[in-house]
């Protein structure tokens, strides 16, 4: 079978629609988590979730919105939690985190499914995709993504600074409720494709990477969202087509190839960095006179091409070389 | 008459248990330029704070504009600069989207910057003097740039009211200076300022009050007094030699005129 036609089958087609939709909101919404610095909370909500998805199974009801219940009901206990600051908040997240793991392995057992039905649901699973899996996946992902970049200026400010959020008379613990359930949603849209262990990595590494090579809240919102995009369909894609020759869950290879993007953008962030503080004006110096005279500018004219870099300072140009900031200043150079 | 835009009455903080404010009263007039001053742990920020809602009195009240903190809705006419920021990004956020949360006051639900917005948001940034960095990173500003980005942050609701803890710390003197013209803009035009102030430098000019805390309680009301002026001027301006040095005062320098200490430049 070729590669056209096996992404002509309907299941190929829903999982890539599920990949596409989930690589949008995952990555919107782990902005926020990793702004407020609270990037493993994806992680808690997915083991949260593994005892919805067992309810699911083990009553009948539609997993997808077993978890999205149990996972919201998670999400809001681990914010209580959090703003009542308790000194131990983390203890009490890693309990609810593992006593849901560990209830949705036992609830699973308990209702004599087989493991490899959960198993669907922690590392993700392509053919199982159902057309009404797919078309939840895409009304919640909309959903998501309309409120991470509809509220994005209030969800920013109470992530940003919360005291100053609240005198600016919004609503704060709203607004933390609304992530910690938008969180929890995502983590249940995007079970089925990266599955619930992996589900963070999605909402996380896109956002790292972003913010090599980002200044601004906006760019690290969008261009997370973007990388996170073409790691869901791209990781999708490779691990249909590697399915030729071996057995590829497709929630491996979308986080794997999110790795392998960060990995390449963070040299690139470094030298960005590098290049952005050795750029930056000069300013707020006195300028001295000291006239450069360690070495000889003879046989070389500072200029526009002289492939040394030219940094604006105050009304003329410094060139950086050697460690030496050097001005024309008539026939010679003053160190600046 | 114009209401109060703050009044707190017989208020007291209590943190943990242990009061840090007792027996507050201060009603501040519209268009006054209130100085809170007082040494370290003397409860301004508390004070402050407290007037904000940020941290809850233990009894007494505030009223913002007449109306009792609890009901207060109204604050777009608030503008507070807090003495740190809480920021604890995780993710960079650019010097133009940190000053553009000052205008959440004004603005609905999912609209986006108008170009009212966008102009208090520039000409904020203009009074600051950071204009030009607009786009940048605010953690690659140091801490002085960073204290002016939260000031702009606050001009740019156009608050009446400003409370602003601690402005001037860090900042550089030609900044200073930038500041004091611009509370001197917002006083013109009728904003009420209560302003901490350890050193307040070319912002003396301003003060039509003072008020002196110690130990939670306010010590002085009032005019602003010379010793307010100079008591924390040995931790920090660089002293020059000799400074430390204990001064046994000479028969003259009574008559050479003022305190020794006011004549120090
Ligand atoms: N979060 C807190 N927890 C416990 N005690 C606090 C807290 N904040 C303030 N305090 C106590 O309240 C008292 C007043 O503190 P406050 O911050 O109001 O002082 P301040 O006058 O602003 O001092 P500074 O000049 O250092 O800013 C201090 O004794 C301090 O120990
Ligand atoms: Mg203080």
């Amino acid at each position: 079978m070729s590669p056209a036609e096996l992404f002509s089958l309907p299941f190929m087609q829903r999982a890539l629609i599920a990949a596409l939709f989930t690589g949008l909101a995952a990555p919107a919404i782990g902005t926020y988590l990793v702004q407020r610095r609270l990037a493993l909370m994806g992680d808690g909500i997915g083991h949260v979730a593994v005892t919805g998805v067992a309810i699911g199974l083990l009553t009948g009801w539609s997993p997808t919105w077993t978890a999205v219940l149990v996972a919201a009901a998670g999400a809001i206990a681990i914010e209580v939690i959090r703003e009542r600051g308790h000194t131990n908040g983390d203890v009490a997240l890693a309990l609810l985190f593992y006593g849901g793991l560990a209830g949705g392995v036992l609830l699973t057992g308990i209702g004599g499914q087989s493991a490899s039905r959960l198993q669907e649901y922690l590392f993700g699973s392509l053919l199982t995709i159902g057309i009404s899996d797919v078309i939840v996946t895409m009304v919640l992902a909309t959903v998501v993504v309309v409120v991470a970049l509809g509220l994005a200026p209030q969800l920013f400010a109470v992530s940003h600074d919360r005291e100053f959020a609240r005198v600016a008379g919004l609503d704060v613990r709203v607004y933390n409720l609304l992530v910690a359930v938008l969180a929890a949603v995502t983590v249940t849209v995007a079970m089925r494709t990266v599955g619930l262990l992996l589900v963070s990595a999605l909402m996380v590494v896109p956002v790292a990477t972003a913010q090599q090579v980002s200044r601004s809240f906006r760019a690290t919102l969008v261009g997370a969202m973007v990388l996170g995009l073409v790691a869901s369909v791209g990781g999708l894609a490779l691990a249909a087509v590697a399915s030729y020759r071996v057995n590829v869950a497709p929630g491996p290879s979308i986080v794997l190839l999110a790795l392998a993007m960060f990995a390449v953008t963070w040299p690139v962030g470094v030298w960005l960095r590098h290049r952005s503080r050795r750029v930056a004006p000069f300013a707020d110096e006195p300028l001295g006179h000291e006239v450069s005279d360690d070495h000889d500018h003879r046989e070389h004219d500072h200029g526009p091409d002289c492939g040394h870099l030219a940094v604006p300072h105050d009304d003329h140009v410094d060139y950086v070389h050697d460690g030496h900031r050097h001005a024309k200043h008539g026939a010679h150079y003053d160190e600046h | 008459m114009r209401l109060s835009p703050v009044e707190v009455s017989d208020g007291a903080v209590a943190i943990g248990g242990r009061p840090v404010l007792r027996g507050i009263d201060l009603t501040v007039a519209p268009g006054e330029f209130l100085a809170l001053m007082g040494p370290n742990g003397s409860g301004k920020s508390t004070l402050v704070r407290a007037m904000t809602g940020l941290r809850p009195l233990s009894r007494g009240q505030v009223t913002l504009f007449g109306t009792p903190l609890a009901e207060f809705r109204d604050w777009r006419r608030v503008g507070f600069v807090p003495q740190r920021s809480s920021a604890e990004s995780g993710v960079p956020a650019s010097v133009w989207e940190t000053v553009s949360a000052g205008r959440l006051t004004r603005r609905r639900l999912l609209r986006p910057l108008g170009a009212a917005d966008r102009r208090a948001i520039t000409s904020a940034l203009e009074l600051v003097g950071l204009a030009d960095r607009a786009r940048d990173g605010v953690g690659t500003l140091s801490g002085g740039q960073q204290q002016r980005v939260l000031i702009a942050r606050a001009l740019a609701g156009e608050p009446e009211l400003f409370l602003l803890d601690e402005p001037t710390a860090g900042v550089d003197a030609l900044n200073q200076r930038a500041l004091a013209d611009a509370l001197r803009g917002l006083k013109d035009l009728g904003a009420t300022v209560v302003l901490v102030a350890h050193e307040l430098g070319p912002i003396a000019p301003l003060v039509d009050r003072a008020v002196v805390m110690r130990d939670g309680r306010i010590e002085h009301d009032g005019e602003l007094r010379e010793q307010d002026l100079s008591h924390h001027d040995h931790h920090h301006r660089r002293a020059g030699a000799g400074a430390h040095a204990l001064r046994v005062s000479a028969p003259l320098d009574g008559l050479a005129g003022g305190p020794a200490e006011g004549r120090r430049p």
